[in-house]
């Protein structure tokens, strides 16, 4: 078992208030699993995957622990977590298109990324070079000022430099959402490429887009409002999904050939609540079609399958 | 009915403007009443830069744009004014469409200051919510309000809403889709069709395939500022016979199908533009009925 999280909450402090982006979020990766982390804007997807690596002064860890290869994990420790960080778990950011510094030629960016590291630069040089070519890139980008790369080309840069030194977890945060889909199909299966050989051994990938996760996630786990919906191996999840969320959210998606004349997809009503005051309850039940009585309590995250939670009283009720 | 006859855009380039960059080349399409035309491609391929012509947003550089048989480039005046009463756009970032200091209400205010000074007061409230109603909002939620207390959707419907409030004809769609979230997009989207079935006619502008195959009659498909593919928007994805068309259809991901299937299915590796796609100007020539391509007549 790779990665453990359990029971984790990371709430926002605000002026109004703590804001609980992520609650009680309980979810387990094993060895060279790539997991998808599917949600909609606010579901508290990228601060999970944030809080795995790194607290920003905003964020305060409410409860729970994160075991990486059964070692605790001291995320509240900003200094002890640097021993962690690009080592044994990189993060791929969100803004990975503007995270190379302008004034530095790529290779010295990441030269001196590695010597704070205390890794030696020629030490690694051939293996950088090696993965570069892996993911289509000429070693000349090691030359060349971000701003000459397109955007495609900085992600993958970001993706090799991330994962240099083969850390046990990577986080990859809307990595494909800026791309075009060419390049991002380019990009999501570098994703498997680099779980195939080894360089990573586990990978989280958020994104609001089922599709490509379909096409390269081993399991995924959908977020509602702070909590889990449901995780499930990923066919499972897009072919038989239990969770009434998910259920919408899929059936919501155009794919090529649906068509509007033909077969009129419908949204999901409503909005999610706000996080500052949540709901009791299941955080769903508002714009849920099979909301009932029981759904004021919250639902436990049950097992109705090997490998398959759902947190519904609807759907999945404990037995 | 509004058609583009070979337009062309040339941006100067260049610290003195020496260079050129070619951002659309001959590129002529018509919108009729009652359709949504998609026009995809990838950033860069200069779809946004049609969509700003059309709005006289920018000049075109060669070819031209006319409205009902008028040529909008030698609009003056109170000629500019009726042309936007009949041609509206909305844009991709509904959050930057909004002056946040402003409450939403401003944008709806702006209209009849400028199109119906002389309303009556309830007339005009009537309208506006009508035009509120129309798509989907409820004009107690909204009117009031400021940007930031609205979700992205809601704000991007009542700009929808607004353009409605005049009496147009063609809608310019740029992206409206790519910043909301998924539960909401299908909305927005379904409403754009039944915008088209009142009788507007719609240029969505996207680069994401499956939402123009969901929604429009005629696609185009665009590639370095030329038009490579287009037609009736089944036949194009049906039967894609540009190797560009087919590496982009590869590369679309799908909910139930993996790219492996679908590439074997469109015969085409997706992803990369592995595929040497001719790169001079071949000229469109029809392959069958509504459906042109840029390849070399076999």
């Amino acid at each position: 078992m790779s990665l453990q999280v359990d029971n984790l909450s990371v709430y926002y402090r605000t002026l109004r208030g703590e804001v609980k982006a992520v609650d009680g979020v309980t979810f387990s990766i094993g060895d060279g699993e790539i997991m998808g982390l599917a949600g909609e804007s606010g579901c508290g997807k990228s601060t999970l995957g944030k809080s795995l690596i790194r607290l920003t002064g905003r964020m305060r860890h409410v409860d729970g622990k994160v075991a990486l290869d059964d070692e605790t994990l001291p995320l509240d420790d900003n200094r002890a977590m640097d021993k962690y960080r690009f080592k044994r778990i990189s993060i791929v950011p969100q803004y990975a298109m503007s995270a190379l510094t302008p004034t530095r030629k790529v290779g010295k960016i990441i030269e001196e990324l590695l010597e704070s590291r205390g890794v030696p630069y020629e030490s690694v040089r051939a293996e950088l070079e090696r993965r570069l070519s892996l993911v289509g890139l000429s070693q000349d980008v090691l030359g060349m000022y971000p701003i000459e790369l397109s955007g495609g080309m900085k992600q993958r840069t970001v993706m090799v430099l991330s994962t240099l030194l083969n850390p046990a977890l990577l986080i990859a945060d809307e990595i494909t959402s800026a791309l075009d889909v060419s390049t991002q199909k380019a990009v999501a299966e570098t994703l498997v490429e680099f779980r195939d050989r080894g360089y990573v051994k586990s990978t989280i990938v958020i994104t609001h887009d089922l599709a490509i996760l379909y096409q390269v996630a081993d399991s995924i786990l959908v977020m509602y409002a702070g909590r889990l919906a449901e995780k499930a191996p990923a066919d499972v999840i897009i072919e038989s999904p239990r969770h009434p969320y998910t259920q919408l959210l899929i059936s919501s998606l155009p794919e090529v050939g649906v068509t509007y004349a033909e077969n009129r997809l419908t949204g999901i009503p409503g909005r999610p609540p706000p996080l500052l005051d949540p709901p009791k309850g299941c955080r769903f039940r508002h714009r849920c079609p099979l909301a009932f009585d029981k759904c004021v309590e919250q639902p436990p995250f049950v097992e109705v399958e090997p490998n398959h939670r759902v947190a519904c009283w609807a759907t999945a009720p404990p037995s | 009915m509004l058609s583009l006859d070979r337009v062309s855009k040339v941006y100067k380039v260049g610290t003195f403007g020496g260079k050129q960059l070619v951002a659309v080349k001959d590129v002529s399409l018509t919108i009729e009443p009652g359709e949504v035309v998609s026009l995809i491609g990838e950033s860069g391929s200069g779809k946004s830069t049609i969509g700003r012509m059309i709005l006289r947003l920018s000049p075109a550089t060669d070819g031209t744009i006319s409205f009902d048989g008028t040529d909008i480039s030698g609009l003056k005046g109170r000629g500019v004014k009726e042309y936007y009463r009949r041609v509206q756009g909305v844009f991709q970032d509904p959050f930057s469409s909004y002056n946040p200091i402003f409450r939403v209400d401003r944008v709806v205010s702006l209209i009849k200051d400028t199109y119906y000074p002389g309303m009556r007061k309830a007339e005009w409230s009537k309208k506006v919510s009508d035009s509120l109603e129309g798509v989907g909002l409820n004009p107690s939620d909204c009117l009031g309000k400021y940007p930031h207390q609205m979700s992205g959707g809601q704000l991007q419907r009542l700009l929808l809403a607004r353009a409605l409030l005049l009496d147009i004809r063609i809608l310019v769609a740029d992206e409206v889709i790519s910043m909301l979230d998924a539960s909401t997009r299908v909305d927005v989207l379904n409403l754009l069709g039944e915008l088209k079935e009142r009788g507007l006619g719609i240029l969505f502008i996207t680069h994401d395939l499956s939402l123009g195959n969901y929604i429009s009659e005629r696609t185009v498909i665009l590639r370095r500022g030329r038009i490579v593919e287009m037609g009736a928007t089944a036949k194009v994805f049906g039967n894609p016979l540009h190797p560009y068309t087919k590496m982009l259809i590869a590369s679309v991901p799908h909910l139930h199908k993996k790219w492996e299937q679908v590439e074997r299915e469109v015969g085409a590796r997706g992803g990369e533009e592995t595929v040497a796609a001719p790169d001079e100007a071949l000229a469109l020539h029809e392959v069958e009925a509504d459906h042109s391509v840029a390849l070399a007549p076999e």
